[in-house]
């Protein structure tokens, strides 16, 4: 299996503190990929370097061998990589349905065919089908922001999928979902994975929603990797339970 | 605007469009200079609206972009260009400068972008008035001619009205085709979540500057309406005022609902009439007015109608709910 994405020495400064300090990694292609650690070791500020949203201090980051350090998100996006957010992203004001439309339109034609063609940039199918495909139905045509917080998650993540990304980087999508909602989520996140060959990271602190759903986990603490391998050999490791799991 | 039936719709615009090319008919000049100068206002007022109602980026600088149209129609139509040409040229020239006027927005947004275009709005004052090898100075440009659509002139008012409503009707149409495209869903992802947007691919810096750009350019395209309509320009009328009056057209109506600019512009231009028979105290009437409908709905006057309409949606989604319970309780 190739590595989809060489992360190598990512070193994220601020001020005085280093937030991120030389983390090197890979994700292999079609693998789900945990990233765990406690609060403020540096997991997401790592993903932010990533995806351009913040320039690294030093280091670089390579999606299938090409060096893609520095590019802007909307760039990064259209190489197809894609993410949710720890906090609710989607735009409150448009309904379901257009917060989908939004997130594939980019990806269909260029700027003048966006201006003349189709309204809906022919993703209204596309749209419905994702839909339907994470259990919105009855909600399509209602205003985002009136969903209930663990809905909006549901959104969030399928968002990311509908520019057909091969690289989805996920900010703790189980936080604040309800156990049913939770154990749907999986499900969708499994059947994509396996049906588009999506390969996923994914930062969470649900320990049971990681070591099922993962192949490999990767622990971070104070800016530094940890431990890195399968889930049940992370759990064993001393170190992450004296860091992270506890005794 | 949800919750109309589809034929009511359609009927009732008919109805609106109908009456705006009828009932002028008999009206004397003075009520025809006005109904022009709605139309003006609302091309002016809906390509603020696009940039700060849709895109969410503030601008104290839409009068200084009418200017920049008015006194590129000015020069050529008085050098014998016609005024199609002239509208080409007032589009062109303030989409490049809306563009530019743009960059800043990429740097820093609300009040402080409010004050940036705040100063370009002053800046291009400056140049009206100071260079006036060019635009006349503190004279302006006077005998401003009308043009000749199809053969005939336009030189009585019920004629270049139709011109100004023509021109209000094609515009409504591109910012409603905008609006609906892709393009559009984009300048509502700036204003609602720009962090967003990026990671979903949408450039940003793309579609903030090109909402500046065609902003700018309506304001421009209302411009090259203006001159020909007063048939004489100076500074004075396209100072900060003339930005702060748009922006509240803008408001009044409902930043963000399309309908919104067309009702605020009718506001702002008829209102002061109809209070005219108060004399000394219809700025004061009118000043009140505009209070009390921000404080009771800071989203505008289209913004009590959607609230209506999405309680009335609330009621009727509740109301059905409640029975389908009352089946499945009979049921059991």
């Amino acid at each position: 299996m190739s590595a989809v994405l060489e992360v190598t020495d990512i070193k994220k400064n601020f001020g005085g503190i280093s937030a991120v300090d030389g983390v090197s990694f890979d994700v292999r292609e079609g693998e789900i990929l945990g990233l765990i650690g406690p609060n403020g070791c540096g997991k997401s500020t790592l993903f932010n370097c990533i995806l351009g949203q913040l320039t690294p201090s030093g280091g670089e980051v390579k999606l299938d061998g090409k060096l893609v350090t520095g590019l802007r998100p909307a760039e990064l996006n259209k190489l197809g990589v894609s993410r949710t957010f720890q906090l609710l992203q989607v735009f409150p004001k448009l309904s379901v349905r257009e917060n989908l439309i939004l997130a594939g339109q980019e990806h269909q034609g260029n700027m003048a065919s966006r201006l003349v063609g189709r309204s809906d940039a022919g993703l209204t199918d596309a749209a419905n089908q994702m839909i339907g495909f994470f259990k919105l139905d009855h909600l399509a045509d209602e205003p985002a922001g009136g969903l209930s917080y663990g809905q909006q998650k549901l959104l969030d993540a399928a968002m990311a999928f509908m520019g057909g990304p091969r690289l989805v980087l996920l900010d703790e999508p189980a936080g604040g979902v309800n156990p049913s909602m939770l154990a749907d989520l999986k499900e969708r996140l499994v059947a994509i994975n396996r049906e588009k060959n999506a390969t996923f990271v994914v930062i969470e602190h649900n320990m049971e929603f990681v070591m099922s759903l993962c192949s490999r986990v990767m622990v971070m603490a104070e800016g530094k990797v940890l431990a890195m391998g399968r889930p049940d050999e992370v759990r064993k490791n001393p170190a992450v339970i004296e860091a992270y799991l506890g005794h | 605007m949800s919750g109309f039936a589809r034929p009511l719709k359609i009927a009732l615009g008919l109805a609106v469009i109908a009456a705006l090319i009828i009932v002028p008919m008999n009206f004397n000049r003075y009520g025809l200079f006005i109904l022009s100068q709605w139309a003006v206002m609302s091309i002016a007022a809906m390509g603020l609206n696009l940039t700060l109602g849709y895109a969410g980026q503030v601008s104290l600088a839409q009068g200084a972009f009418v200017g920049i149209g008015a006194y590129a129609s000015a020069i050529m139509t008085t050098h014998g260009w016609p005024l199609p040409a002239a509208i080409v040229v007032a589009i062109a020239l303030s989409f490049a400068v809306g563009w530019v006027l743009g960059y800043p927005a990429l740097r820093v947004q609300h009040h402080y972008l409010a004050f940036v275009t705040l100063a370009f709005s002053t800046l291009a004052f400056l140049v009206f008035r100071n260079e006036s090898w060019l635009t006349g100075g503190i004279y302006g440009i006077s005998n401003i001619p009308r043009p000749h659509v199809f053969g005939l002139a336009t030189n009585k008012p019920l004629p270049f009205y139709y011109v100004c409503l023509g021109s209000l009707a094609i515009v409504s149409v591109a910012v409603w085709w905008l609006i609906r495209s892709p393009w559009g869903r984009a300048f509502m992802a700036l204003r609602e979540n720009p962090l967003r947007a990026q990671s979903l691919g949408i450039d940003t810096r793309r579609y903030t500057l090109m909402a500046f750009a065609i902003g700018s350019a309506l304001g421009g395209v209302a411009g090259a309406l203006y001159a020909p309509l007063t048939q004489y320009i100076d500074p004075v009328p396209f100072n900060l005022s003339l930005s702060l009056d748009l922006l509240m057209m803008v408001i009044v109506g409902g930043a963000g609902f399309y309908f919104g600019p067309f009702l605020g512009a009718m506001i702002a231009v008829l209102l002061p009439e109809w209070l005219r028979f108060t004399e000394g105290y219809y700025l004061m009437l009118y000043a009140v007015a505009v209070m009390l409908l921000l404080i009771w709905s800071p989203t505008g006057i289209l913004g009590i109608l959607d609230r209506y309409l999405a309680e009335r949606r609330t009621k009727a989604a509740s109301a059905l709910r409640a029975v389908a319970k009352s089946r499945l309780e009979t049921a059991q």
